[in-house]
């Protein structure tokens, strides 16, 4: 695998058009156990970000940068900031790369969970984004040296169970913790925000591979 | 379904900004560029340590009523029950710098908590040095080893008017700082809920409270409390109150303290004054004076009904700083 990183600018924008196409399906997540504002928030800032990397020429890390700016700058409440740090670290783990090889995958997937929970202080298990983006790194990270395609596709099953693994969980962190046991046998809306752009990072980066 | 005073209800917070700083323009101004941050017309002062807070809209006056000369310099709005964003935090920070530092005085909340330290990073570039202290005086969201988890409440207003005060006075950065921590390390808090409230945009109440039942130890938002119990006479529940506010407060008699008893949005005011008669002969009975005590709607929860209950453990320096003059549109004055 070895992409130019300064044609990868627009992958920020199929990112925007998952999370916008997935709006109203976030929010009803999101009501069931917290407070329904998760896909308006997120497609509001995805949006915006969009329509800032719109026909401009971007690298990855360029465009990742703007993301998160729209994202902690303008979005507040926690998903904001968790987003905008995310991305933000993704984006300097690829400072000074011309090329996006596989090393350079694992290094932004790394510094997007390491970022994030610098920022949150979620462990797996307390149903949040985290149950997501914990698993599919590491599977990345363990499949990496059986090619792009397949490590990609091996971070997305990962991502998928780990999504699916907080319909079993108790939420311990946010406003679903005030539901206690009633939280149990609902997905998290952040771990479901968080699949969906993994998923779609690794859809924009396969078909380029091509 | 309960009827409300609204347009879009999307642009509820907008609409509450504009209002409150057309109101009180005697004593606050909107910030120039961001609508987001409202900013004491007393502001900044040059070589003065500035005192920042914020937080999710909904808790009127809380937080930009306590915009004002001797209490807080800026405050960041956020959506309702939602965290500022870091931008405004950070406007907020700047606008009232006056060269000394300034001190962020904010409640324990994961979004507050996540933008105030994005906030400080922004203007750490700029050279403007931030303190922060997070208020945890909810005595009911975890317990007393595990305080760092305890949200803030209703005790934050006596954090903000006492790290006003110490600003005012012509204190440092750390002094201030160590004021304000001083003050939220004095007070504990715990709340009681007895129907739940309703965000604008969703149009339903987002918990339930049974008729009949009461909730200890609810929080602001409708965080779970302690126990769900059946709702019992005014004078019970202030006993029971004292109580859970009392047990880590290990105080002689002759002590002195500050109560604030504030309504959650949707109590009527003349059951604040039935609840106070009760809690002041609480307090009385265990040999403690009432040097201040706040009753009235200071820290609300929309329309929750239910009350906030503060006492806070006063010393000599705590006093003078309580008792030094202030003025902000939610403590009223003429």
């Amino acid at each position: 695998m070895a992409l130019a990183n300064r044609d990868l600018g627009a992958v920020v924008a199929e990112l925007a058009a998952v999370i916008v196409a997935h709006k109203a399906w976030l929010s009803e997540l999101d009501g069931r156990i917290g407070d329904g504002d998760h896909g308006a928030n997120m497609a509001k800032g995805f949006a915006r970000a969009a329509d800032r990397v719109a026909g401009q020429d971007l690298t990855l890390g360029a465009a990742l940068a703007i993301l998160s700016d729209v994202l902690m700058g303008e979005i507040g409440g926690s998903m904001g900031p968790l987003y905008g740090v995310m991305f933000d670290d993704m984006a300097q783990a690829l400072e000074g790369r011309d090329v996006i090889d596989i090393a350079a995958v694992d290094a932004m997937l790394k510094a997007a969970l390491a970022g994030v929970q610098a920022m949150g202080n979620a462990r797996v298990g307390d149903k949040t984004m985290i149950d997501t983006l914990a698993p599919a790194v590491a599977a990345f990270a363990t499949h990496r040296d059986k090619g792009a395609e397949e490590a990609l596709a091996r971070m997305v099953a990962a991502a998928e169970t780990g999504r699916d693994s907080t319909i079993g969980l108790v939420a311990r962190l946010g406003r679903a913790s005030r539901l206690g046991e009633r939280s149990r046998g609902m997905l998290d809306a952040g771990a479901v925000s968080c699949c969906l752009i993994l998923t779609a990072l690794a859809g924009s980066l396969t078909k380029r591979l091509d | 379904m309960m009827q409300r005073f609204l347009n879009d209800p999307d642009d509820v917070v907008d609409e509450t900004v504009r209002g409150f700083v057309k109101a009180h323009g005697a004593q606050v101004r909107l910030h120039p560029s961001n609508p987001r941050v409202v900013v004491s017309v007393d502001t900044p002062r040059a070589g003065r340590v500035g005192v920042v807070t914020g937080g999710g809209s909904g808790h009127e006056p809380a937080f930009l009523g306590y915009v004002g000369r001797g209490v807080v310099d800026a405050v960041a709005v956020g959506e309702i029950f939602s965290s500022p964003t870091a931008n405004s935090f950070a406007d907020a920070i700047r606008a009232a710098d006056g060269g000394a530092g300034v001190a962020v005085l904010f409640g324990n909340y994961a979004g507050d908590t996540m933008n105030v330290k994005l906030a400080t990073r922004m203007v750490a570039k700029e050279g403007i040095a931030v303190a922060t202290v997070i208020a945890n005086d909810d005595v009911s969201s975890a317990p007393l080893d595990e305080r760092d988890r305890r949200r803030g409440v209703a005790g934050e207003i006596l954090m903000w008017k006492i790290g006003g005060a110490k600003a005012a006075t012509g204190a440092t950065l750390e002094e201030v700082q160590a004021a304000a921590q001083k003050a939220i390390d004095a007070c504990r808090s715990g709340g009681v809920g007895l129907a739940p409230c309703t965000l604008p945009a969703v149009g339903q109440p987002n918990f339930t409270i049974a008729p009949g039942t009461m909730e200890v130890g609810i929080g602001h938002h409708g965080e779970p409390g302690m126990r769900i119990e059946p709702l019992r006479a005014a004078n019970d529940i202030a006993d029971d109150m004292l109580r859970i506010v009392m047990v880590e407060h290990d105080l002689p008699p002759g002590a002195s303290v500050a109560v604030l008893l504030s309504g959650l949005g949707a109590t009527p005011v003349n059951e604040l004054y039935v609840l106070y008669d009760r809690i002041e002969s609480g307090l009385a009975e265990r040999g403690l004076r009432v040097h201040r005590a706040l009753v009235g709607n200071y820290f609300t929860s929309l329309d929750m009904v239910g009350v906030t209950l503060t006492v806070m453990a006063l010393d000599a320096e705590l006093t003078a700083l309580l008792d030094m003059d202030c003025a902000a549109p939610a403590f009223g004055g003429w």
